[in-house]
């Protein structure tokens, strides 16, 4: 079974400074399918990051078509598009952005409160998210607690903890060492085998390398792609 | 309605990380909580004892006084009431079941066996005053008509004199000094209740008659009467006539005012209260400006709180929460805020209302009506909504990756 996740067409996102335009997207064409394991790479400032916020409707196209699960984003309220982020997408980023008073454990029930899930679901999900990556007995813990390597581990369970279509990385090994880096790519290697659906956006060629597919983008477009193995390998 | 509890529970981690700038922020609150419950149960506890006074009163009994306005008083001018005019009432004016004459006369010294006490007043009056105040005496008898009659050297004493001059138990029989004088106790008053929280009970009651005896002037500023009417819609009827004959036998021309006053008990319990509620309209105005300028600091710091999180802002839309989701944290904690500046207010308030009655004896007991304490609340929670909106809405429609970009 390959069910299609992700459908762009013809997505592009402008910023308009003074009197110039900047494409920080400039007409992108993509499909991803269930399971698939993507790499997009791309020199600094080629577009990636305005992709994966767009993929991960925290941002709206200034043009273009992005169809999630079927659903078409565009049409989407405010509140809809924040249920879609809730139920649909687990993004994991850079600098972690952990809840900084909350702890290991509220970090990962956050997104379950915004599901309107009950307190004791809540709590045994999130339990399970931590357990999955190996931070079971740092629930109490406040995020400068913990090592670099140990939040990412915390904003990776509470991206998986709502059980989302697809899970986006914003070079989620940026901040951390080569070992660190080893240990959260197996966590994602799990995941994949699990079934889960994963974009990672890197700089790390090792990274790229790993992943099944890689997309390359410059300029605001696509300009590489390994291409779709049609989801499951 | 399960995920805006979870936004109240944030709201309260949020508050309790800056606790100290939180109870800080809210001293605008605090002090205008504090100083509506201060002054509403001080002057709670005043109106309560005036009220209890003037139930006393039936409301078919009128009191008619000697009147001369403030301003024409310190000119010299004087009015009084006469026996004569006690007597021409009664004779002339119908629908009265009762007329009394009473006589208010200053302070004296009153001596038993080498005790002695200085009075605040005592009072000349006839058989009847008793019932019309709804003041009885709890030893002993009241005035009864003969002693007036024949001018009889009697008295009855006041709740605190025979503390003060260590009379027996029961005081009736025994005689006392008064002036120079000797009288002969017959009974013991019951206690009163203060008024503006002075004692009346330092004081004694003898017969008309005997008192007016001992003025030199038969006209005197400090007689009254009071009468009771048979029925009570002949209130106003004998108000009139009473009125009408006591200006021709004062000689008073058509255009100039009146030198006595007739009041009945509802317009001397109107007149506290209006001066009450002139007190209240002044307190009202200071809370509400304390309220006003305390609801700024809230919005003020919530400006800043929001602009401080702009970033976890981000984070929580990016895991889904709603606009509302963020809108109802962040109003949550103005209201709690202010909620929390309520209730520190009100027991600040009521430290001070007790305070002001330990340290002033006049100042009867100290009462925090449930009232004050609710509109406080409610009061402290609308300028939670009213001034949190501003900084809560700007909050809710931060964009999401604006606000995650923030540094
Ligand atoms: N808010 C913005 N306003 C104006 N231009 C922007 C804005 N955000 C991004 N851009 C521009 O869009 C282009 C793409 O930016 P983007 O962040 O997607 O790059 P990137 O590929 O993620 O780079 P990096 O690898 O450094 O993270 C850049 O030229 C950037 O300057
Ligand atoms: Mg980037």
């Amino acid at each position: 079974m390959t069910a299609e996740i992700i459908r762009l067409e013809g997505v592009s996102r402008h910023y308009q400074m003074g009197d110039e335009t900047i494409r920080a997207l400039d007409g992108v064409d993509l499909s991803i399918f269930r399971n698939e394991y993507v790499a997009v790479i791309g020199a600094s400032g080629s577009g990636k990051s305005t992709l994966m916020n767009i993929l991960g409707c925290l941002d709206r196209p200034s043009g273009g078509l992005y169809r999630l699960n079927d659903t078409e984003v565009e049409g989407l309220s405010d509140s809809e598009l924040s249920a879609v982020r809730n139920k649909e997408i687990g993004f994991i980023f850079q600098s972690f952005n952990l809840l900084p008073r909350a702890t290991a454990l509220q970090n990962v029930i956050q997104p379950l409160i915004y599901a309107g899930m009950s307190r004791h679901e809540r709590r045994e999900r999130a339990m399970a998210a931590l357990k999955q990556v190996g931070l079971e007995k740092r629930e109490g813990h406040l995020p400068n607690q913990l090592s670099g390597g140990q939040r990412q581990r915390v904003a990776i369970a509470r991206a998986l903890v709502t059980n989302p279509a697809i899970i986006l990385a914003d070079e989620p090994t940026g901040n951390l060492d080569s070992s660190t880096t080893a240990e959260i790519m197996a966590l994602f290697d799990k995941l994949i085998e699990s079934g889960q659906t994963i974009i990672i956006v890197t700089h790390e060629p090792e990274i790229a390398d790993h992943c099944r597919r890689v997309i390359t983008i410059s300029d605001g477009r696509i300009v590489g792609d390994t291409g779709s193995k049609g989801g499951a390998a | 309605m399960n995920r805006y509890l979870e936004s109240l529970a944030l709201a309260l981690s949020a508050l309790k990380a800056n606790l100290l700038r939180s109870i800080l922020t809210t001293l605008g609150i605090i002090v205008g909580v504090a100083s509506v419950i201060t002054v509403v149960s001080v002057m709670q506890g005043f109106t309560d004892s005036i009220t209890k006074q003037f139930e006393n009163m039936g409301s078919n009994t009128l009191l008619i006084k000697p009147y001369v306005p403030f301003k024409e008083r310190i000119v010299g001018k004087r009015a009084r009431l006469t026996i004569s005019d006690y007597e021409a009432i009664s004779r002339a004016v119908d629908g009265i079941d009762m007329i009394i004459p009473v006589v208010f006369q200053a302070p004296g010294q009153l001596r038993y066996k080498g005790e002695q006490t200085s009075l605040q007043y005592y009072i000349g009056t006839v058989a009847g005053y008793d019932e019309l105040n709804n003041f009885y005496p709890q030893k002993g008898r009241f005035l009864i008509p003969s002693d007036d009659t024949y001018r009889r050297r009697v008295v009855v004493l006041g709740a605190d004199i025979r503390k003060d001059l260590k009379l027996p138990a029961d005081p009736a029989g025994e005689y006392v000094e008064f002036n120079g004088q000797w009288y002969k106790v017959v009974g013991e008053m019951e206690q009163q209740d203060s008024t503006l929280g002075f004692s009346q009970d330092n004081m004694l009651i003898m017969p008309f008659q005997t008192a007016v005896a001992l003025l030199r002037d038969k006209a005197s500023e400090n007689m009254q009467f009071m009468i009771r009417v048979k029925n009570v819609d002949e209130v106003p009827r004998v108000h009139d006539q009473v009125s009408r004959l006591l200006r021709k036998r004062h000689h008073i021309g058509k255009r100039d005012t009146d030198d006595f006053r007739i009041e009945t008990s509802e317009q001397i319990k109107e007149r506290f209260e209006s001066i009450l509620d002139a007190m209240t309209y002044v307190v009202a105005a200071i809370v509400g400006i304390s309220l006003v300028v305390g609801g700024i600091g809230i919005m003020n710091i919530m400006l800043v709180s929001v602009t401080e999180r702009t970033r976890e802002i981000g984070i929580c839309k990016a895991l889904g929460a709603t606009r509302a989701d963020i809108l109802i944290q962040f109003l949550a904690e103005a209201v709690i805020l202010c909620l929390l500046g309520g209730v520190i207010g009100i027991a600040i308030g009521y430290g001070l209302g007790a305070l002001v009655g330990a340290l002033v004896p006049t100042i009867p007991e100290i009462v925090v009506p449930v009232w004050a304490i609710l509109l406080s609340l409610g009061f402290s929670s609308l300028i939670g909504i009213l001034f949190g909106i501003v900084p809560a809405s700007k909050a809710a429609n931060l964009d999401p990756i604006v606000a995650l970009h923030y540094e």
